[in-house]
């Protein structure tokens, strides 16, 4: 008999119960907070962004497991990059760095993918000199 | 570390006197109790013993009133089918209480679709079912109601007695559910009126691998499970002797020792909660208070600002087993059904965690499980949450306790939430 099981593997255990990058930044240059209305989870991540790459990425997860180990996952991988290449981040990079998720579990990782592109969002629109350079297609942000 | 087992509602340890029992079932004794030799007739006899013990535990009139299925719900399913068909040309119309158990709803859902109607009748906001709602709703179509005895998620004790006239002042067969009250509540199915009643023996310190269904001869049943004529014809399929043997030993003794084990679980539930309450912040009991109404094995709570499958995985990790009706744990990411009926908002059904007490429970086990669970799982989970720390900048407001600052916690979840 083994002397450990788990529900989820030893990664995501890992960054369950020791996660990175907890907490707020101050002066963050954008904050995202975002719901799952599937389950009710909410994640918020706060980017420091200076020269156009994220130099600091932090989080708050109110979920299960598999949400905030999502989370701690998500700001580990975005930091030091542009917002161009953080623009095309998606959620199946978190669920490859944290070796898999459960099936019913993979919405925790869309919900990273969504809180750290509500963030870039939330730092486009108070600098419409940046969002015009990233994505030039996007609708004009409010003068 | 210390190992605190708080699940009993999901299994408990086989007693050391029902393995003894079971033993030689499992070896030298293994015939077939429908074969006619003597290995057949020592299992058959085994058997009879064991229905005798299960019919003493619930006051049945008769052993030959105790049938053996696999585990409770198949019991559930045999009683609401096996009625139902029985009875399907003199109506087709059910009742049951809106927090009955998934094997129960599960199974009228399925005659439902083959046209049979149900009516589920609503609970307050601590579980209980109002017998005159029964009453009200009960028709010259219905063929059977359904009520548990104990809510399997909250502990509220339903006032079973008093549906049990209502059915029989209306010739209607009763059917109880028992799976979370069985050993635990003294159970009378003449009192009760119930004409069936149903529990799994792995619930008080027996082997699981069993099922019983009480039924008396008022209630016609048919079997839904077809073969050769075992347990009266009621459901095909080699008996499980060994573990029936073990039930039987488990029913006689939660029988014998059930004062103590209701007045040491009782004890503990209350300090349990005390102590809970003194330690965290912002924590709800769901389910009536610790007291006459409440099965003494069971603490249901919602802790605010966390969710509850983060805070079972780090109770397991301190070696503490617990249960939660949280979305997260459930595999159709859906709040426990019973905690929605009593109208617990999503937030707090999130932050649910169910405690279930045994009579191999202790008070250091307590003492460990309230500082763990303040310390080592609320703490950190909170310092984790968003909602927390925007409840601490008085941006949203607890449900539990309002401060009348900032907006509710639904309000603010409505306002960020996505597509997911």
């Amino acid at each position: 008999m083994s002397d450990n099981y788990t529900l989820y593997n030893q990664t995501v255990m890992d960054h369950f119960l020791n996660p990175r990058n907890l907490g707020d930044l101050k002066d963050a240059d954008g904050v995202g907070e975002v719901g799952a209305a599937a389950c009710g989870d909410i994640m918020k991540i706060s980017l420091k962004i200076e020269d156009g790459k994220i130099k600091d990425a932090r989080f708050k997860t109110f979920g299960c497991g598999s949400a905030i180990a999502s989370s701690s996952m998500a700001t580990e991988l975005i930091k030091g990059r542009s917002i161009e290449e953080a623009m095309s981040f998606s959620n199946q990079e978190v669920v490859s760095a944290l070796g898999g998720l459960p099936p019913v579990k993979i919405h925790c990782s869309v919900l990273a993918e969504e809180a750290l592109k509500a963030a870039l969002e939330d730092y486009l629109k108070k600098h419409p000199e940046m969002a015009a350079r990233v994505q030039p297609k996007a609708e004009a942000p409010p003068a | 570390m210390r190992q605190v087992y708080l699940d009993h509602q999901s299994a408990t340890p086989l007693l050391p006197e029902a393995l003894d029992a079971m033993r030689p079932f499992l070896t030298e004794a293994f015939g077939n109790p429908s074969s006619l030799h003597q290995l057949g007739l020592r299992a058959r006899e085994a058997m009879h013993h064991a229905r005798v013990q299960i019919a003493a535990l619930l006051n049945a009139e008769s052993p030959e009133d105790i049938f053996f299925t696999s585990d409770g719900q198949e019991s559930a399913n045999l009683a609401v089918k096996g009625v139902a068909y029985a009875n399907q040309r003199k109506g087709h119309h059910i009742v049951c209480s809106e927090t009955e158990h998934p094997a129960v709803l599960n199974s009228i859902e399925f005659l439902e679709k083959q046209g049979f109607t149900c009516t589920k009748v609503k609970v307050d906001r601590q579980g209980f079912v109002n017998p005159d709602e029964v009453r009200a709703v009960i028709t010259d179509q219905t063929i059977l109601v359904a009520v548990h005895h104990v809510n399997h998620d909250i502990g509220a004790i339903e006032p079973v007695k008093a549906i049990g006239r209502i059915a029989a002042e209306r010739g209607v067969p009763f059917y109880v559910d028992a799976e979370a009250s069985a050993g635990w509540l003294p159970i009378d199915v003449q009192a009760f009126g119930a004409n069936l009643l149903s529990f799994s023996p792995h619930k008080l310190y027996g082997p699981k691998g069993v099922g019983v269904l009480y039924r008396n001869k008022k209630a016609r049943l048919v079997s839904i499970l077809h073969g050769g004529v075992q347990e009266g014809g009621r459901r095909a399929g080699i008996e499980n002797v060994p573990a029936i043997v073990g039930a039987g030993v488990a029913a006689e003794l939660a029988l014998r020792d059930m004062p103590q084990r209701i007045a040491h679980t009782a004890r503990l539930q209350r300090k349990l909660w005390e102590q809970l309450q003194a330690r965290v912040p912002y924590l709800q009991l769901n389910g009536p208070e610790p007291g006459p109404h409440r099965i003494s094995t069971n603490l249901n709570i919602s802790t605010e600002f966390i969710e509850g499958e983060g805070q079972l995985l780090r109770c397991d990790v301190h070696g503490i087993a617990v249960a939660s009706g949280s979305s997260c744990v459930s595999k159709s990411l859906k709040i426990s059904h019973v905690l929605a009926a009593i109208g617990l908002n999503h937030a707090l059904a999130q932050g649910n965690l169910i405690m279930s007490l045994g009579k191999d429970n202790t008070d250091e086990d307590i003492d460990y499980v309230v500082e763990t669970f303040a310390e080592k799982v609320v703490a950190p989970l909170r310092a984790m949450s968003p909602m927390w720390d925007e409840f601490e900048r008085g941006l949203i407001d607890s449900a539990i306790h309002p401060r009348g600052q900032g907006k509710s916690f639904a309000a603010h979840a409505a306002t960020i939430s996505g597509k997911h």
